[in-house]
């Protein structure tokens, strides 16, 4: 398989266990494009990213280009194009939240995680805390996600024991 | 149920009977409460008497827009010879509404029967979920549904052995609001960015993949197994207020409440009754200033307009505002008005997929406006600016993320107006404590 990436010592995902599961899903569709996303939820899974490399893997592997790759992943706000921290921590500061204190629950994740501000890294490497619009969980003001976990109606003072547990 | 809180007796859980029991998420588990009698009901019928049945309740769509489900449904020609799909709206991110969640959460098997009754109505082989990636655990069990529901022979390509193909697959989307818009879903399906489709074509003439599609609501669809086991003059009995409006509505009820929580009562239930009595009233101490009834795109209500308001499709739009998706957002006394509006603007403005310019460029400086005028630097001008702008976003764009940014704008100027006024005059938040602003000053 030929992969045009810039990085020579690219290591393709989508071979042995990867492939298999890529080319099963390719049945569920009437089209190779839309395995695009879960494609890129494989890459994301494996790599913790999706690199320039990876998609122009994805590209190869769906015959698309990985111009219009990278159209689709710029799209969508869960795909990293950098590396976060190893929890990646997301608040929900959308309005029904905003009035129960969603603000505070930033600030105290800021400057507990050490990451300082929205989007950066702590500098041990541990954590990335971002805002995020609405994550669907209003009654639980607020959610805050945790990786693929979510905890519900955190309040500012909920802050360190929370982290505790992550340590 | 209201869960996460205790059902209350003025509740009719039909949706949300088994929210909080965990034995109802496996397949045995359900059908032990009943699941399943309907799907093989169904499929034992004719598709055309599926939908004249769902016609006849009266259901319409729970996602917002309250069309018609079985004149939905009707739209797919049968025997076309075209591959037909169904897509499952579980794209759920309206702000203030999470009902979809707990219906997948806590009964994932009676979405998959809704999908499959949906499925045989239509003559869809494929049915795709779509599921929003935040919903990590609805993915979850919904695809563990899914394979269960396989593995025993309900699903694939002889559905309870009736020699009916149902195909059910769940698609993970990857973060934008702006996939709940059905057009933008099945963009995004195709592994596209997630950009509304002009319309016409409408999705039962050329939906996801070109072909005949029809896209409903995770509510919806969980609705249909219960009318197939009752019948449809059981449901359309469900009302207190005009037969347009049957049923049962799930509202996700959020913000400064005493007992949030999704709770589930019949059409033209009394607003008031169900905001102090259901949910609790306001947290201790605070008053309700103001209500958005249906998510954030709907017209903001004072508590005197929600007081007066018959919860269901006609008596929200009579009470000043719309049913929505029946996410209700409560709002105290202790809260800006200009602030949360200005917050729910830049909710609009990250969520535009930038497509139209109105939009793009409206939710941006509707946000900044907004934002403006909450920091103290407002003019007056500022407000006719707004509403500019807002008539400029309303009736313009591909989609109506555009019209749901101005919405707000404009009901909170209308009905909020002093509290616009009191920053312009004060130049600072009246509601910030004033060491903070005099620090800022």
């Amino acid at each position: 398989m030929t992969v045009h990436a810039d990085a020579t010592d690219y290591e393709p995902v989508f071979v042995g266990r990867r492939r298999a599961e890529l080319d099963a899903l390719l049945t569920h569709y009437p089209t190779k494009m839309a395995a695009l996303l879960p494609a890129l939820w494989m890459v994301q899974e494996d790599r913790g990213y999706v690199s320039e490399a990876a998609m122009a893997e994805v590209a190869t592997v769906l015959d698309l280009t990985p111009a219009y790759v990278k159209g689709v992943v710029t799209f969508y706000t869960m795909y990293h194009q950098h590396p976060v921290g190893r929890y990646f921590v997301q608040v929900c500061t959308t309005s029904p939240c905003n009035v129960c204190g969603a603000e505070d629950v930033v600030r105290a994740l800021l400057k507990h995680t050490r990451a300082g501000e929205l989007g950066a890294t702590s500098p041990d490497g541990k954590y990335t805390v971002i805002e995020v619009e609405c994550l669907g969980a209003c009654g639980f003001a607020t959610p805050v996600m945790v990786n693929d976990e979510v905890i519900e109606s955190v309040s500012a003072s909920d802050v360190p024991n929370i982290l505790a547990r992550l340590s | 149920m209201g869960f996460p809180h205790k059902s209350h007796p003025r509740e009719t859980p039909i949706l949300s009977g088994h929210f909080g029991d965990t034995d109802a998420r496996s397949l045995a588990g359900w059908r032990q409460r009943g699941g399943y009698r309907a799907l093989e009901q169904a499929l034992g019928m004719a598709p055309a008497a599926v939908t004249t049945m769902v016609k006849e309740s009266g259901l319409r769509g729970r996602g917002g827009a309250g069309f018609p489900t079985g004149l939905k449904w009707s739209f797919m020609k049968l025997g076309d010879g075209k591959p037909h799909y169904l897509c499952c709206n579980a794209d759920e991110s309206e702000p203030g509404t999470f009902k979809d969640r707990e219906i997948m959460r806590w009964t994932p098997h009676a979405l998959v029967e809704g999908c499959a009754i949906a499925a045989h109505a239509i003559g869809a082989e494929t049915t795709y979920i779509y599921i929003r990636g935040e919903f990590t655990e609805p993915l979850q069990r919904m695809t563990e549904a899914v394979r269960e529901a396989y593995a025993e022979g309900i699903l694939g390509k002889s559905a309870m052995g009736t020699g009916t193909r149902i195909d059910m697959h769940v698609h993970k989307g990857a973060g934008a609001y702006i996939c709940g818009e059905e057009t933008a879903l099945m963009n995004s399906l195709e592994g596209r960015r997630g950009n509304p489709r002009i319309k016409p074509p409408f999705p039962a003439a050329s939906g996801v993949f070109g072909m005949p599609t029809t896209i409903n609501n995770v509510e919806t669809l969980a609705a249909v197994p219960p009318i197939v086991n009752n019948g449809a003059d059981w449901y359309k009995s469900m009302s207190l207020s005009s037969n347009k409006s049957t049923g049962t509505k799930l509202y996700s009820v959020c913000g400064n409440v005493r007992r949030p929580g999704s709770y589930e009562v019949v059409m033209g239930f009394p607003f008031k009754d169900f905001l102090y009595d259901v949910c609790g009233g306001p947290p201790p101490g605070r008053q309700f200033k103001a209500v958005i009834p249906g998510g954030s795109s709907v017209p903001i209500q004072t508590i005197a307009e929600a007081e007066a308001t018959l919860m269901d499709y006609e008596g929200f739009v009579t009470g000043g505002s719309m049913l929505g998706s029946g996410g209700v957002i409560c709002i105290d006394d202790a809260q800006c008005m200009v602030k949360q509006i200005g917050r729910l603007a830049r909710f609009y403005a990250h969520e535009s997929c930038s497509q139209c310019t109105q939009c793009r460029e409206g939710t941006a400086w509707t946000t900044k406006i907004m934002e403006r005028i909450e920091d103290g630097h407002g003019t007056r001008e500022d407000l006719d600016t707004l509403l500019e702008i807002a008539d400029n976003m309303t009736g313009k764009t591909i989609c109506v993320l555009s019209d749901s940014c101005a919405v707000p704008v404009v009901s909170g100027i209308q009905k909020f107006r002093d509290e616009f006024e009191a920053h312009l005059d004060a130049r600072r938040c009246p509601f910030r404590a004033a060491t903070a602003t005099a620090v800022a000053a």
